[in-house]
């Protein structure tokens, strides 16, 4: 497989190229060659030159560098039973994504160079989606002690988190942000103010007190979200918002980016598509943390991905055990698988309703998480890395989560019909997911 | 036509009027049942009834438990401390079990909202919901319905206040719903800190202060007020919530009319309310209870299938 990487060449022939990075929409071929973006546009015939030489037809498909998730969590080291991070990148492959960044949050926590180096060793084992690691803020994701940001960058981690746990201390909040921009690497924080979302299971409302369910009000998160806006302007480092669900964190980090404070934010494709109702009666996958919310949150959100208020949208991938949701709705865990259906979801929801464009999708998915957390790809740009998506966005097809790659089947979107299908997903020039292959 | 009321009994908020209104009038005949001698008709001869308490409670699963006995079902009682998952076996585990035994109902009581759902959901058998942690707890709802209709002789039109932790009561709830689907005003009474952030959408009238309450009211529903809401920090003392929301009888006399007084229980004497009221001519309170035992017998015999028209002669004989 490797030879193909190296010396083969692949000619993804004319499909809707879309390369938000150049500004490029448009029918053309793509030749990649040797790992990188060899050319594009209209090619005519290639010479092979000794090379061997694969054409792929694109005709009806859109052709857009890779996808680039932020946020998922991969469960290994420590829960392999519910994920590994082979089964995590080649879920991720199947949803089109040629890169993934992995939270630390796993049993050890990712906190030093070595654990940094093992998720890197395991996934060029996997030899999927590339796995990118992020670091943990603090020592175990306790808060208390800053993790060593820079070895763990030296190993390759991307950003630094505590994600599943706010950082409650406002100090180390701050520190954190002036350590990490030492580095050039982004902050990303999971928004919750600890003492009002404590023993949540939902969004606060109508929907709670009928359910009876304990609420995470949205203010839980925007206390948070206007603490860390407030932070990197004090010390102008990166903070990165994850998984934003509410209107009014959308206007808090408008107003950050109006001041030209240096935040960015994700949206997760069922904050932009579900609400609240579907809980329905009590069904414990559409229990996540944030929780899911009203309808002018999701309205306020699908805005925000459109103003760019919102750089990017992000899976948050959780995968959990069938038993461990199959319980009382209060006691099950927060979180939802979401690599294979992202495209389709955000399709469905965004651009076939006309709320966004294919191009300004292309761009949330693919190029502004690559240049957010700095790493390679998000372009078709000659030379680039030849990171590649084909999808059709129109192909409907019915979700059926036994047939996921992910070893996680809890999705709120099973059974429903949703568009958009991913043809082949190619990682340094080598098809490391093709439909039906 | 009335549609049936299905498989099983999870709340109040889904039923209608009209099954509400059902139910009520199936639990008039089998009051006079408790009245006899012997206590008992075949009605449910042969049927078998887990009572599943996974929470303490003495008056829901003796009422349960009577209510079962009197028409013939052979009971059983599981009771477990704690939830479910503490034990080490699951819920739906546990019930599945149950199942295999070839039993015809469960009647649950669970500390997690969602739970009588859940197992409804997983099982065949009908399941009753004995009060689903701060969801609800619909033959409670039910009860209190059929004590104020005794008494007031219609629900339409009716002012009913309920005092106390509206927040985490299954009860408020219950009565929130059936109150309103009978035709019924609903006030709430409590400290904001024990109410539901929305509870202006809830389409009832909130009171803050208790003597408005009194002023407005044809009733008062007063809540237990649990010691672990001090602890957990939503009011400051016990003793405060006496002096400022306590229903005591210097707060009725100055009521425009007798106010009819009725309590879930188990009361906290001196805390929500004084003992001259619990016991005073007013108070319903041990009518609630007698007519607890009714309103369950009506709700087994309706979702074991037995005909509303046939109550009556059910309560001579006759099968499932």
């Amino acid at each position: 497989m490797t030879r193909d990487a190296q010396s083969g060449m692949l000619l993804l022939r004319g499909g809707r190229i879309i390369d938000p990075s150049q500004n490029i929409d448009e029918v053309g071929d793509v030749l990649l060659s040797g790992g990188v973006v060899e050319a594009t546009g209209r090619l005519g015939e290639i010479r092979r030159e000794g090379n061997e030489l694969r054409e792929i037809d694109c005709a009806g498909r859109v052709v857009s560098p890779g996808f680039v998730d932020v946020h998922c969590h991969l469960r290994e080291p420590g829960r392999e039973e519910v994920e590994t991070i082979a089964s995590g990148a080649r879920a991720a492959a199947a949803g089109g994504f040629t890169a993934v960044c992995a939270m630390p949050n796993t049993d050890p926590v990712t906190d030093n160079q070595a654990a940094v180096g093992f998720v890197i060793s395991q996934a060029r084992r996997a030899g999927a989606a590339r796995v990118y690691p992020i670091g943990a803020i603090s020592i175990g994701e306790k808060g208390e002690t800053l993790a060593e940001f820079g070895e763990m960058v030296g190993a390759g981690a991307v950003a630094v988190s505590d994600d599943g746990k706010p950082v409650v201390s406002a100090q180390l909040m701050r520190t954190a942000l002036e350590y990490a921009r030492t580095f050039g690497i982004p902050v990303a924080d999971h928004c919750e103010e600890p003492t009002l979302a404590a023993g949540g299971a939902m969004n606060e409302g109508m929907v709670s007190a009928r359910l009876g369910l304990r609420g995470i009000p949205a203010e839980a998160e925007e206390i948070m979200a206007i603490r860390d806006i407030l932070l990197a302007r004090l010390t102008g480092g990166h903070i990165h918002l994850c998984h934003m669900s509410t209107k009014g964190s959308v206007e808090l980090i408008r107003w950050g980016k109006e001041r030209g404070i240096n935040v960015t934010a994700e949206v997760c494709p069922h904050h932009l598509s579900l609400t609240e109702e579907a809980i329905g009666a009590y069904d414990t996958n559409a229990k996540m943390n944030p929780p899911l919310r009203t309808a002018s949150d999701v309205e306020a959100l699908q805005e925000a991905v459109k103003d760019g208020t919102i750089d990017v949208i992000a899976t948050d991938h959780a995968p959990h055990h069938y038993d461990e949701k199959e319980r009382e709705f209060a006691d099950a865990p927060n979180g939802i698988v979401g690599l294979e259906t992202a495209l389709s979801v955000n399709l469905t929801w965004l651009v076939h309703r006309g709320i966004i464009s294919l191009p300004l999708l292309v761009e949330r998915m693919a190029c502004a998480p690559a240049r957010l957390f700095n790493l390679p790809g998000g372009s078709l740009r000659k030379g680039a890395l030849a990171d590649v998506t084909v999808f059709d966005p129109d192909a409907q097809w019915t979700v059926d989560a036994s047939r996921f790659r992910s070893k996680g089947r809890n999705t709120p979107y099973q059974g429903q019909a949703l568009r958009g299908i991913v043809q082949l997903t190619v990682v340094g020039g080598r098809v490391i997911h093709e439909r039906g292959a | 036509m009335i549609e049936p009321l299905g498989k099983d009994l999870l709340g109040l908020e889904p039923l209608s009027g009209d099954q509400i209104r059902l139910i009520l009038d199936t639990a008039e005949p089998f009051k006079e049942i408790s009245e006899r001698a012997i206590k008992k008709v075949p009605t449910l001869r042969g049927s078998t009834i887990v009572n599943l308490f996974f929470e303490a409670s003495t008056r829901t699963r003796v009422s349960f438990e009577f209510a079962e006995k009197r028409l013939s079902a052979d009971t059983v009682n599981v009771a477990s401390s704690g939830s479910s998952v503490s034990k080490g076996e699951t819920l739906v585990d546990t019930a599945r079990n149950l199942e295999a035994m070839r039993i015809d109902m469960v009647v649950i009581r669970h500390g997690a909202s969602g739970a009588a759902q859940f197992l409804a959901e997983r099982i065949e058998s009908n399941v009753i919901n004995a009060g689903d942690g701060t969801h609800e707890h619909p033959t409670q709802g039910l009860l209190d319905l059929l004590t104020l209709r005794d008494h007031f002789g219609k629900l339409e039109g009716l002012k009913v206040c309920i005092c106390g932790d509206v927040l985490h009561s299954r009860v408020a709830r219950s009565n929130i719903w059936g109150l309103k689907k009978m035709g019924a005003e609903v006030g709430v009474c409590g400290p904001r800190s024990l109410l539901p952030n929305c509870i202006d959408e809830m389409g009832v009238t909130v009171f803050s202060r208790v003597e408005d309450a009194i002023q407005w009211a044809d009733a008062l529903n007063v809540l237990r007020l649990q010691l672990e809401r001090m602890h957990a920090g939503y009011i400051p003392s016990l003793r405060e919530y006496n002096r400022v929301f306590g229903i005591s009888s210097e707060r009725l006399a100055r009521a425009p009319k007798d106010l009819l007084i009725l309590h879930p229980g188990p009361m906290n004497r001196g805390v929500e309310i004084d003992s001259d009221v619990a016991d005073g001519p007013h108070s319903v309170i041990l009518n609630q209870v007698t007519n607890g035992v009714a309103v369950r017998m009506a709700v087994l015999y309706l979702l074991a299938g037995g005909k509303p028209e046939l109550a009556d002669a059910a309560k001579g004989g006759g099968g499932r």
